[in-house]
Formats: C-alpha cells, sequence, structure tokens
C-alpha cells in the first residue's frame, strides 16, 4: 500500500516536474537564508554568513541530486535517457541492428510458434466440463501383442456391469459408408462413427439442434438415427436446422438424422462426420464377442475417483476375464489412461524434439547476439573508460548496455510474435496428423511466453557484453599502450568462450537433424514388397443392404475388374482388402489341421486379406513358390488361399507349406489350402513384415477393399474414367482416397520427412550464425594482433607460419565446441531414439559427416581473416600502430 | 557497511523528525534542523541539506504533511506538519526504539557485569 503510494505521489511529482523544481529550490533558498540571517545576527558580515550557511547545508548540487532521486521514479527517467541513447546507438549503425534483430527475431518467432502448438495441443485442457475426469481405456497384452490394444464388445459389457470407478462409458467404433445422393447430389463415402448412447453426455456436449441419443435408439433393431457433424451439416445440408428428423440414406438403408453436432466439437478426430448408435450397428454377437477387437472405450470416472484406481480396478476384472475365458483372446490386463494423453501420445516426443530444436535456435541466436555487442564494446572501450572515471556507476554503464539489447530483443520480439503468427498456420498444415489442431491459438499464455523469453533473450545477450566490458580493469584501456600489442585478451577469451557455446549447440542441431533425416531416408527406401510407381487406389464398401450374399458381391467385383480393365491406359487391374503401406489390417485366430491342439490361452494369429487373383501381379508382388489361387478353384476344389513368405516361415518353420489345409476361426470354421507363398508386402512402412494370408475375393466374406490400377502413363488422370464405370455398376457406390501409392507413402512418412526437414532448417541456419561469428570473431583477432603480425613478419615469418598462428586461433574454440558438440549429440541421440527407424543413435556416419562440415565451414569462413594477416605489410601493420 | 550505517542512520532521523514535529508542531526544514542541533548537543552532526530527501521521503509515506507559509520574520517557508497515520507510526518507532535499546541496555549491563 505505502510503496504504491510512494509510486504515485514519484509518478505526479515526475509529471510536474519543472514546478516542483522550483518549488524545491525556493525552498532551499528560504532555509539557506534563515541559516545565514542568524549567523549575521551572531556579528558575521553577510558575505560570511552566506558562505558559512552552504557550508552547513551541504553540497546543494548533491543534495538536489539526491532530493531529486527520492522525489522521482529515477530509474525510469534513467530508463528514458538510456532508451534513447540505444535507440541512437542502433540506428548510427543500421546493418549490425538488422542483423541482431533479425536473429532474435528468428529465434524468438518459431520459439513462440512452437509453444503455441504445444501448449494448444499438450497442455490446454480438453473442450469438455470435468475433462480431467474423462479417460480411454485399453486393453493390454491380447495374444502375442505386448502393449495396448483396442477393446472386444464383450469386455466392455463386463467392464461396465462389474466396475463401480466410472460414471458413464461408452464404445467408439470407426467405420465408412455411403451417403447416397439426394436431390441429385452425388453419392460420398463418409467416415461414420457409432458409439454407445452415452457418449455425448459423458463428454458433456450439446447438439445444436436436434437431440442427443438415447438409450431406445441403442438397441439392436431400433429406428436408424444418426447425429451429423458439423462441417458434413454444413457442407452436405447448407447448415438447414430443417434436417433434423429428415431422413438420409446410408449405405442404402434409411436412417433419420437427429441432431447437430456443435462446430468445435471435433473428437476424436474431424475425420469423424457422422455418428451412429454402436449397438444398433454392429451385430449382437460381435458386441459380445470377447476375441473380436474393435472399439475404444472412453470413460468418465466418478468424482473422487483417481485414473490409478481405476485402472488396478478394471485390470483386477480384466484378469479375471482372461483367466476364466482362456479360449477367448481376450487381454491379460487393462490400463485406464487419461483422454488427452491418449489423443496426444503419439506426438509428444516429436514436438519435444522439435522444441528442443528450436531452444537451440534461440540459444545460438542469443549467442551471436551478445558476440557482436562484445566484438562492438571493444571498439568502445575507451569510451567506456573514461565514462566510469568520471564517475559513471558499473551498475549505469551495465544498465545502458542492458537498455540497448532489450531494444533490440524488443523490436526481435514483436517481429517474432508476427513470424509466428503466420507460422503456427504453416505448422498446423503442415505438420500432418496433429491432434486437436483446433485448440492451437495465440493466446495469454502464448504472448507470455513470448514476453518472458525475449526478456530472456535480452538479459542474456545483454548481460555477457555488459559484465565483460565493465569489469576489474575498468581503466585498462586508458593505460594501455596505444603500441600494445597483446590487445585485449580477456574479450577475445570471452568471445572464443560464446564461440565455442555456438559450436557446440550446432553440432547438437546438426547430428539431431542427421539422425533425423537418414531415419527418414531410411523410411523412404523400405521396400514396399510391391510395385510403388503408376499406382492408383480407391477404397469402396458395398452395402450389405444391397449386397447380402457372397455370390452377390463375388460377381459384384467380377463385373468391376472386367469393366476396369477395359478402360484405356489401365494395364492392370486388381482389388484387396488393404492396400499395403495404409496401416489398415484386420488378423484372425486359425489353426493347422492335423498339429496338436494348441493349450489353452495360446493361438495362431495371422492377418488376414482378401484379394482378387491379379492383384498379386497387377502390383508386382512376386510368387515364391506354388501358385496364384485361380477363379476357376471355386468350381473344382472349394478354398484355395495363398500365404506370405513370413507367414509360411513363421508357422511352418520346417515344413513345406503347400498343400497344408488351415482352419480359420470365422463362422462355420472354414478350412483352406495353401496353394503359393507370395513374397511379403508391408502393411505399414516402419513394422515388420505381417504373416499374411490371402483369400480370394469370391469367398464371398469380403464386401469392402481398395481397387487398384496401374498404368503406363499418368495414373491420376484413369481416376474419373473409373468412377464412370462404377456408377455404371451401382451409382450409389462412392470411393475415397483415391491416392497413388507414392502419396499412401509420403502420408505415412510426412512427419518423418517434415521433423527431419525443419531441425535440418534449423541446424543450418545455426551453421550459418557460427560461420558468421567465427568470420567475426578471426577477423577481430587479426585486427587485434595486426602488430604483433607484422613483427613476425619483419622478423622473417613465412605467411604459412603467420596463417598457422592465427588459424590455431580461431580453430581451438571450434574444436573445443565440436567435442561438446558431438557428447550432446550422442546424448540428444538417446533422446530421441523413439523417433529413430532404423538407424542407431550413435550412427558413426553421421557424426563423422557432421565433423566434416564443421570443419569444413570453419576453414571456409576463417579463409578470408587468415589470408589477410598472412598478406600484412609489415611496415603498413607497424606504422598504424 | 556503509550501507548498513547509513540505514541506521536514516532510521533515527526519520523518528527524530516525527518526534520534533510531535513535541513542536508544525515547522519549516531550517527550524526542524535547529531543533535536531540543539537536543542532540551537535553530537548527530549532519549537513542540514541531508533533511529534505529524508523530509520528502516522510511525506511521500503519509506520516508528514507540507503547506507554504510565513515564517516568524516573515519569511516564506515550507512547513512541515505530523499527519494522523505519522502519530501512530510515532508511538510504534518510540516503542520498537526502547524495547531496543533497554535491550540493549541489559546486554551492555550484564557483559559489563561479568
Amino acid at each position: 500500500m505505502s510503496a504504491l503510494r510512494i509510486f504515485w505521489s514519484r509518478l505526479v511529482r515526475m509529471l510536474r516536474c519543472r514546478r516542483s523544481d522550483q518549488e524545491m529550490d525556493a525552498e532551499f533558498d528560504s532555509h539557506l537564508e534563515m541559516l545565514a540571517e542568524t549567523k549575521m545576527r551572531s556579528g558575521m558580515t553577510k558575505e560570511e554568513a552566506r558562505r558559512a550557511a552552504r557550508r552547513e547545508f551541504g553540497g546543494i548540487e548533491q543534495t538536489k541530486e539526491s532530493y531529486r532521486d527520492q522525489r522521482s521514479l529515477a530509474f525510469l527517467e534513467t530508463l528514458l535517457q538510456d532508451t534513447r541513447l540505444a535507440a541512437r546507438s542502433l540506428i548510427k549503425r543500421p546493418g549490425f541492428a538488422f542483423l541482431a534483430i533479425l536473429t532474435l527475431a528468428l529465434g524468438i518467432g518459431v520459439n513462440t510458434a512452437l509453444f503455441t502448438v504445444i501448449h494448444g495441443v499438450l497442455f490446454r485442457p480438453l473442450p469438455f466440463p470435468h475433462p480431467e475426469q474423462l479417460v480411454s481405456i485399453w486393453e493390454r497384452e491380447v495374444g502375442e501383442g505386448k502393449g495396448d490394444n483396442v477393446v472386444a464388445g464383450g469386455q466392455f459389457a463386463d467392464w461396465q456391469q462389474q466396475s463401480t470407478s466410472f460414471a458413464q462409458m461408452s464404445v467408439v467404433g470407426g467405420d465408412t459408408a455411403n451417403l447416397s445422393g439426394d436431390g441429385g447430389a452425388l453419392p460420398e463415402a463418409i467416415r461414420t462413427r457409432a458409439c454407445s448412447y452415452t457418449l455425448f453426455s459423458l463428454l458433456g456436449v450439446q447438439p445444436i439442434y436436434g437431440r442427443n441419443f438415447s438409450e431406445q435408439d441403442d438397441r439392436d433393431g431400433a429406428t436408424a438415427a444418426a447425429v451429423l457433424s458439423f462441417p458434413l451439416w454444413k457442407r452436405r445440408y447448407g447448415s438447414n436446422p430443417a434436417v433434423v428428423g429428415k431422413k438420409i440414406l446410408l449405405d442404402s438403408k434409411p436412417y433419420i438424422v437427429i441432431g447437430v453436432l456443435p462446430s468445435w466439437f471435433d473428437y476424436p478426430d474431424t475425420r469423424a462426420q457422422l455418428w451412429l448408435p454402436v449397438n444398433h450397428e454392429v451385430a449382437p454377437e460381435d458386441m459380445h464377442s470377447r476375441g473380436n477387437h474393435r472399439f475404444s472405450v472412453t470413460a468418465r470416472l466418478k468424482s473422487g475417483v483417481s485414473i490409478a484406481q481405476a485402472s488396478n480396478e478394471l485390470d483386477t476384472i480384466q484378469q479375471r476375464i482372461h483367466e476364466r475365458f482362456p479360449d477367448a483372446i481376450a487381454g491379460r490386463h487393462a490400463r485406464v489412461v487419461s483422454l488427452s494423453e491418449n489423443l496426444v501420445h503419439d506426438v509428444r516426443t516429436s514436438l519435444y524434439v522439435l522444441m528442443g530444436a528450436v531452444g537451440c535456435v534461440l540459444l545460438i541466436a542469443c549467442l551471436n547476439v551478445a558476440n557482436l555487442f562484445v566484438a562492438r564494446a571493444a571498439t568502445r572501450r575507451k569510451e567506456l573508460a573514461i565514462r566510469a572515471a568520471l564517475g559513471g556507476s558499473r551498475l549505469r554503464l551495465v544498465r545502458e548496455q542492458l537498455t540497448e539489447t532489450l531494444l533490440l530483443t524488443f523490436v526481435g520480439g514483436v517481429l517474432g510474435a508476427a513470424l509466428a503468427y503466420g507460422g503456427i498456420d504453416w505448422l498446423i498444415a503442415f505438420r500432418e496428423n496433429l491432434p486437436r489442431a483446433s485448440s492451437i491459438h495465440v493466446d495469454r499464455v502464448a504472448l507470455l511466453f513470448t514476453a518472458a523469453i525475449t526478456l530472456f533473450s535480452g538479459i542474456f545477450s545483454g548481460l555477457i557484453p555488459a559484465l565483460s566490458a565493465t569489469r576489474r580493469q575498468f581503466f585498462e584501456p586508458l593505460r594501455e599502450n596505444s603500441r600494445s600489442l597483446i590487445g585485449s585478451q580477456s574479450r577475445a577469451h570471452l568471445r572464443k568462450f560464446l564461440l565455442t557455446a555456438e559450436v557446440a549447440l550446432t553440432v547438437v542441431l546438426l547430428v539431431g537433424a542427421g539422425l533425423l533425416l537418414k531415419s527418414f531416408a531410411e523410411l523412404r527406401s523400405v521396400r514396399m514388397g510391391c510395385a510403388t510407381e503408376n499406382v492408383l487406389s480407391m477404397n469402396l464398401t458395398l452395402p450389405e443392404v444391397k449386397y447380402p450374399e457372397p455370390i452377390q458381391k463375388s460377381q459384384f467385383f467380377e463385373d468391376l475388374l472386367g469393366r476396369v480393365r477395359r478402360v484405356p491406359g489401365v494395364r492392370a487391374a486388381g482389388f484387396v482388402t488393404a492396400v499395403p503401406g495404409t496401416g489398415q489390417d484386420e488378423d484372425n485366430t486359425f489353426d493347422v489341421e492335423g498339429r496338436a491342439p494348441l493349450p489353452p490361452g495360446q493361438f495362431l494369429d495371422a492377418v488376414v486379406c482378401g484379394a482378387d487373383p491379379n492383384y498379386f501381379q497387377a502390383m508386382d508382388v512376386p510368387v515364391l513358390r506354388g501358385r496364384i489361387y485361380r477363379d476357376s478353384d471355386r468350381r473344382e476344389r472349394e478354398n484355395a488361399i495363398v500365404v506370405s513368405e513370413s507367414m509360411a516361415k513363421k508357422f511352418f518353420p520346417n515344413e513345406d507349406p503347400l498343400g497344408k489345409r488351415v482352419v480359420v476361426h470365422w463362422r462355420g470354421d472354414p478350412r483352406f489350402e495353401i496353394v503359393g507363398i507370395v513374397g511379403d508386402v508391408l502393411s505399414q512402412l516402419d513394422r515388420l513384415p505381417e504373416p499374411t494370408m490371402y483369400f480370394p475375393l469370391n469367398f464371398g466374406r469380403f464386401g469392402y477393399g481398395s481397387l487398384v490400377l496401374r498404368s503406363t502413363r499418368d495414373v491420376t488422370a484413369l481416376a474419373l474414367p473409373i468412377q464412370q464405370e462404377l456408377a455404371n455398376i451401382d451409382r450409389d457406390l462412392a470411393v475415397s482416397d483415391v491416392l497413388t501409392m507414392e502419396q499412401v507413402i509420403g502420408k505415412s512418412t510426412a512427419t518423418a520427412r517434415f521433423d527431419a526437414g525443419l531441425v535440418l532448417l534449423f541446424a543450418l541456419l545455426a551453421l550459418l550464425l557460427a560461420a558468421v561469428g567465427l568470420y567475426a570473431l578471426l577477423s577481430y583477432l587479426v585486427t587485434q594482433r595486426t602488430g604483433e603480425i607484422g613483427i613476425r613478419i619483419a622478423l622473417g615469418a613465412q605467411g604459412a607460419s603467420v596463417m598457422r598462428l592465427v588459424l590455431a586461433d580461431g580453430l581451438r574454440p571450434i574444436t573445443i565446441g565440436l567435442v561438446l558438440g558431438l557428447i550432446g549429440g550422442g546424448i540428444s541421440g538417446q533422446l530421441i531414439r523413439a523417433e529413430l527407424f532404423a538407424v542407431r543413435p550413435l550412427d558413426l556416419t553421421i557424426f563423422a559427416c557432421v565433423t566434416l562440415i564443421v570443419l569444413a565451414v570453419s576453414f571456409l569462413a576463417s579463409f578470408v581473416p587468415v589470408f589477410r594477416a598472412s598478406k600484412c605489410d609489415p611496415m603498413v601493420a607497424l606504422r598504424n600502430q | 557497511m556503509a550501507d548498513s550505517k547509513a540505514e541506521v542512520l536514516q532510521g533515527t532521523l526519520d523518528l527524530i523528525v516525527l518526534k520534533t514535529l510531535h513535541a513542536i508542531g508544525p515547522l519549516h526544514g531550517y527550524g526542524i534542523a535547529v531543533r535536531i542541533q540543539q537536543v542532540s548537543e551537535d553530537l548527530l552532526k549532519l549537513n542540514q541539506g541531508t533533511l529534505y530527501p529524508a523530509l520528502l521521503r516522510l511525506e511521500q509515506k503519509g506520516w508528514i504533511s507540507s503547506k507554504w507559509g510565513v515564517s516568524e520574520n516573515n519569511r516564506k517557508a515550507k512547513f512541515y506538519s505530523l499527519t494522523k497515520s505519522g502519530q501512530k507510526q510515532l508511538a510504534a518507532e518510540t516503542e520498537s526504539w526502547e524495547r531496543m535499546s533497554a535491550m540493549i541496555g541489559r546486554l551492555l549491563a550484564g557483559t559489563g557485569g561479568a
């Protein structure tokens, strides 16, 4: 309170500075006169009395000064003064100021941008009421799997019945559906989500129009109900509220639209466009199966229950299920994680790696600016010494320097914030698969962060030169003989130290960039096991209503493939349920006929995939042994399949799989004969090939998948004619994900490419800054030692030995920085190990490359100053001193 | 070292000024200086000018207020007087001072006796 009052009174007085100065003068005058009068009364002359009065009063000017200090906000006044001075001195050297501001703006900008993203994605609470109570639940250790697994309907039902920790629980499953054209609109394949009726109420979301699902909707055989996402409602139904209550056709079945979700709702991602009640969509036997894992589970904890408690309870329940039903492939454990953690888990490391990189960039930027200021302080040594001699306090001189860097960083910070504003949009657009992107925006916290790092940068890069410039031998420069040969050693030491730190950080960045880049290259060069050039794929799903019988499905595919192959430009075409590299796959358990039954709880499990016989040839998947099933097989001997090489190796290690029969645990336990072995194909780029069984489409089980086409020409030009052929067969069918194989691979490597590219960009930036720093340091050293070099040359030193001398001076900090950086790079390599694919954190090639690059750049940067030193004319050098 | 001495002096000066104004009533700077010299019997030698920053500080804290007036020999002068909160402050500081000096006194007496 009192402090505030003083501040106020001082502020007021400062604003009426002139008047109160007069008042002070008047008061002091009256004091002096009264004092003098007293003296005169005791017999002094007027003159004597005045002098005595002044003596007794003390130094009038000092008193006035300390009075003013007490009166005014002294710091504010000097601040204004310092700022004016700083601005003047910066404007005088626009190049220097421009360079420093640019460096800082870049450093602050990228840090702000990335912090905003991290804050939005990782730390901002989910947009639901009491987000801390929301959790995801996973089964763990299902079959041979080690980690989290999606949940089977049967487990969910058990959890719901037996657990007491949760207020509400919901399953969420995904699917694709054909939204039929109405009123002349084209049919369209959209992603749907099936959920329990509790989902929206547990999340605390109210539809903007209509209503939530009710228990009556969420039953087998209920009237079909659908809730629209905001984007679908806006795009497809022109934001018309009257669509609520209307009928739409999904996969040729009628649904009543009962509600529209709010625009901000993008859980679990932005792709979910339409919501359906799960018990209506999924067959009851699948909802009760303990082996059919297909759902993610979202739940709200009862208030007061911790995640750990809930996790313990569910784990106990799940262990019991696992023991009671050894025949079902139920997980051994269950785990509860917070919903926000679940959403962002995958991107956390990647974001932290980038944050580490931009942090390094900012540090390097600060070091560089500090270095520039140390260099400039060198030219101002004498000025500073004179000011110190005249009574300028060290504090004041330090403050002046700080004001200057703070002014620079302030401008840099404002520019950086602007940069960040644009940068964030760019980041969101180019960093694919970023969850929660809608929650990223510049807010108070982000601005506070910018302010904080701006202040930090200013103080960091200002304090080093300020303290060094005003250290110990303050008056040394005045004493320094103008013929001094040594120059200011301590300042050179400081600059070398700064350069060492800069180089070390640069090397860390280069190593990180190298590792990520190599990892990306490895990922790109992974052999998919199939053709990747001139391949186009597109998804489609046959509605169960229209194609209920296996024969209808296989008839459709036969018809489609026949028409597609006749389209001009198509070299080959096939149909497969899961396109390689997309990460989609489906697995199932099976037995090998004639083998002793496995002990309970153990299973043989492999990926199951439907493919038409021509798929293998169309995609260049080699037949290693035997043959592909033929269309005629169906008539001759019922079920022939082919298996992948890894399947043959894993399940038939010492025997010939050809001719073996397997029983797949589908309805009716169908029996299949293995007639061929084909090469492995990767379902995901960064995984080992999965053991796979390929089934003929005419087996009739598969009503979904992707058409794959190859062409000799630009394959994308085929997209339209193919869709026309499709419309000729069934005008309600729509395709989705029309992608070339390059795009499929590009999609799954996009994150790696983005991270590697960005870190590389930062590393190159850092390298450039370090090179500039080295160049400046060597130039400075050469100038400092001109006299010494002149004498050396005069005494007969050769150009080469002079070069060595100067070079050694500059390269020592580089070498130390390089070694420190390599150690740091080794450590950071360990930290980002999870992000690396097929690259060891201590990859020697990368470390060697980085060393070479840094040394090469250092030689380049030192070439000019070193050359200049060796060409130094001794006469000129000595005369100039 | 120099700092701590100044601090002690500052605290003491504040107390003396407040006490003087309390005892005599509104007074100008010169009057306060003279009074301090009289009371301290010239033991407290200070430049009279140093009084003014102190007066200003006390005024900023709201313990004294100032007003231009006319001195006993018809000179324009700024008169300082104790405010309500100044009186409270004086009481508080007097008490703490007495407690302190009593303690120091006991301490010194004890040391002397041993």
